[in-house]
C-alpha cells in the first residue's frame, strides 16, 4: 500500500531530524549523552518501521524474512558484545571496525541492487552511477579500515609498509577505478566490471593504508569515517531512500571537518595527505640542528613534588605515551591529590594527542578527571604564563617550540606554549625523539626539569611523594 | 519505489552536507571521539538499505550478500550506539565520589 509508504517515509524524516538534533546536542557534555540517546531512539523507531514497510509490501520471500532476522540477531550480538568489552585505550580500532562494517555494508547493497535488478542493462545513469561510486568507496573503507583496525591492534605492523612499486600501484589503481566505473555506468550487467571494481577497489583500501605510520592514524580513522558516510549516501541514491543520503552526508561532513581539523593539527594540507601517501617518512629532517648534546636538568620525583604542592596553578601535558603506558588513571590521581590540597589542575589536550580525534579526552574522562578540567589547545595556551609547573607526560612534539622557526620538519604545526610556563617537568623515560625525529628544545630550557622514568612509575611516585607531603 | 527524483535526490545530499558541517562545527575537541562513533553509528543506518535488499532478494547470492549487509550493518548500528553512551557517561563535571584506595 501507498499509505504505508508514505507514513513510513514521514517516520524516516522524522529520525532524520532526531538525528540532526542528536549530533546538536553534542555541542556540550552535559547533553551529548541526551544526544546520543535520541539519536538512537529514532534509529531503533525508524528500523522499526523499515520492518513494517518490508512487510506490508510483501514481496519478501520466507527465506528473505529468515535472512534478515538472523543476519540483524546476530549481528547486534556482536556489536553489543564488542561495545560492552572494549578497553577504552582500543576505541580506536573499534571506530575503524565500525567504518569497516559500515562501508562494507553499504557497498554490498550495491553489489546486491545491481545483480538483483532484472534487465540490469537498461539501468540509466541515475542507478549506476551511485552504485558504482558505492562499491568502490565502501569497498575501499572496508579493506582500508581493516588495515587500520590491525595496524592499532598491532595485528598488521604498525611501521610504515611501503613495498617496491606501491607508488605506482597508488597511481594506477585510481586510473583502473575510473575506467571501472565508466565500464560499469555503461554496462551495468556486466558481472566482471563489478567484480571488477570490486576487486581494484579491495585492493587500494589495503595500498592506501599500508603505507602510514601510527602517528597518522587520526587523520585516517577520520577520512575513511568521512569515506564511509559518503557510501551509505550513495547508497541512499541507488534504493531511493533521502534518510539513507541524509545521514550518511551527516556522517561524511563530520568525518570531513575532523580530518581538516586534524591535518590542520599536523601542519599538512588534505591534498598532501590524500596523494602524497600518509606519513611515508619521506620528511626525515635533515640535520637536527647544530652543536653539543643539549644539557638538560635531571630532576627527581621528591623535588618535582615539592614544586607541584607549592604550586598555585598546575597544568598537565598527556601525550600518547600516557595511553601506551596506560598511566592515566595514576595520574588522575595525582590531579586529585592536587585539587583537595587546593591547587588548580587543567590538562592541556592537543588535538593529536592519541590516536583518533579526541580519544585523550576520553581516555581522561575513564580516569575519572571531570571535563571542566580538559582544556582544548586554544583555550589554554593563553594560561600557561599562569601556570606555576608544566607536567609533560609522554608528548613530545607537540610542546617543542622549534615549530615556531621556520625551517625544520614540525615547522608551523601548531603547538602547546609548554615554555611559556614557570617552571616545566618532563616525565620521560630517555632522550629519545619523538615521531618527527628532531630534538625537543624544551628540554634543553633552565627551567625545565627532566624526570628520567616510565609514565605510570613516575607518576606513582609523585603520587606517593606528594602524598606524603601535603598528607 | 521511485519516490525521489535525482534532482530531490542531490538538494537532500547538498543540504545534509551543509547542515552537517554546521552542527558538527560547534562540537568541542573535548568531544570528538564520541563524536566520531556517535557519528559513526548514525551511518548505521545503512542496515535500512540491508532489510531493503533483504526483501527484494530471491536468489542464493542475493540471500548471501543481504545476510552479510545485515550483520555488518545490525553491528555498525547496535555497536555504534552503545559504546558512545559508554564513553558520554564518562564525562562528568566533577569527579564522582572517590574510591580511595
Amino acid at each position: 500500500m501507498d499509505n504505508v509508504s508514505d507514513a513510513v517515509h514521514y517516520v524516516f524524516l522524522a529520525a532524520s531530524a532526531c538525528f540532526v538534533l542528536g549530533l546538536h546536542l553534542m555541542n556540550h557534555p552535559r547533553t551529548a549523552r541526551r544526544g546520543n540517546a535520541l539519536s538512537a531512539g529514532a534509529m531503533a523507531v525508524a528500523l522499526g518501521a523499515t520492518v513494517w514497510l518490508v512487510a506490508d509490501e510483501g514481496v519478501i520471500s520466507g527465506t528473505g524474512w529468515l535472512v534478515l532476522v538472523t543476519g540483524g540477531v546476530i549481528g547486534a550480538a556482536l556489536g553489543l558484545w564488542a561495545a560492552r568489552e572494549v578497553q577504552m585505550t582500543a576505541m580506536p580500532q573499534l571506530v575503524s571496525f565500525f567504518n569497516a562494517v559500515g562501508g562494507g555494508a553499504a557497498a554490498l547493497i550495491a553489489v546486491d541492487d545491481l545483480l538483483q535488478t532484472e534487465e540490469a542493462a537498461l539501468l540509466g545513469a541515475r542507478v549506476s552511477l551511485p552504485g558504482a561510486l558505492d562499491i568502490v568507496i565502501g569497498a575501499v573503507t572496508f579493506s582500508g579500515s581493516l588495515i587500520a583496525a590491525g595496524k592499532l591492534q598491532g595485528v598488521v605492523s604498525g611501521a610504515p609498509v611501503v613495498f617496491p612499486g606501491a607508488r605506482l600501484l597508488n597511481v594506477l589503481l585510481p586510473v583502473s577505478f575510473v575506467a571501472g566505473t565508466v565500464w560499469l555506468v555503461l554496462s551495468p550487467d556486466s558481472p566482471v566490471a563489478l567484480y571488477g571494481l570490486v576487486g581494484v577497489a579491495l585492493i587500494f583500501g589495503v595500498t592506501m593504508v599500508l603505507p602510514i605510520g601510527g602517528a597518522d592514524m587520526p587523520v585516517v580513522i577520520a577520512l575513511l569515517n568521512a569515506f564511509t558516510g559518503s557510501a551509505v549516501a550513495m547508497a541512499g541514491f541507488v534504493l531511493d531512500e533521502a534518510a539513507l543520503i541524509i545521514a550518511g552526508m551527516l556522517v561524511s561532513a563530520s568525518g570531513g571537518i575532523l580530518t581538516k581539523l586534524m591535518a590542520d593539527a599536523m601542519n599538512r594540507s588534505i591534498a598532501n595527505i590524500v596523494i602524497g601517501g600518509f606519513g611515508t617518512g619521506d620528511s626525515v629532517p635533515a640535520a637536527t640542528g647544530s652543536g653539543a648534546p643539549a644539557q638538560v636538568r635531571s630532576v627527581s620525583a621528591d623535588d618535582v613534588a615539592i614544586q607541584l604542592a607549592y604550586a598555585g596553578k598546575v597544568v598537565f601535558v598527556p601525550g600518547y605515551g600516557l595511553a601506551a603506558a596506560q598511566a592515566q588513571h595514576e595520574l588522575g590521581d595525582l590531579a586529585n591529590l592536587l585539587t583537595d590540597h587546593g591547587v588548580d589542575v587543567s590538562y592541556a589536550v592537543h588535538p593529536v594527542a592519541g590516536r583518533m580525534p579526541g580519544h585523550m579526552n576520553v581516555l581522561l574522562a575513564e580516569a575519572n578527571v571531570p571535563y571542566t578540567q580538559l582544556k582544548e589547545m586554544d583555550d589554554v595556551n593563553p594560561e600557561f604564563p599562569q601556570a606555576d609547573v608544566a607536567l609533560v607526560i609522554g608528548a613530545n612534539d607537540v610542546t617543542n617550540p622549534i615549530a615556531r622557526k621556520p625551517g625544520n620538519a614540525i615547522s608551523g604545526m601548531p603547538i602547546l606554549d609548554v615554555d611559556k610556563a614557570r617552571s616545566v617537568v618532563v616525565i620521560k623515560r630517555s632522550m629519545g625523539h619523538g615521531y618527527a625525529g628532531i630534538d625537543n628544545e624544551l628540554y634543553a630550557d633552565p627551567k625545565t626539569g627532566m624526570l628520567f622514568s616510565d609514565a605510570k612509575k613516575g607518576l606513582a611516585e609523585l603520587k606517593a611523594a606528594v602524598g606524603e607531603f601535603v598528607g | 519505489m521511485n519516490n525521489l527524483d535525482l534532482l530531490t535526490a542531490i538538494t537532500v545530499f547538498v543540504l545534509s552536507v551543509l547542515v552537517g558541517i554546521e552542527v558538527i562545527g560547534k562540537v568541542p575537541a573535548t568531544l570528538h571521539t564520541p563524536l566520531m562513533s556517535g557519528s559513526n553509528s548514525v551511518h548505521g543506518i545503512v542496515v535500512i538499505g540491508a532489510m531493503l535488499i533483504a526483501a527484494e532478494s530471491h536468489t542464493w547470492l542475493g540471500y548471501v550478500l543481504a545476510f552479510v549487509a545485515m550483520v555488518f550493518g545490525a553491528m555498525n548500528v547496535v555497536g555504534g550506539y552503545v559504546v558512545t553512551d559508554r564513553m558520554l557517561e564518562m564525562f562528568k563535571a566533577r569527579p564522582t565520589t572517590e574510591k580511595k584506595v
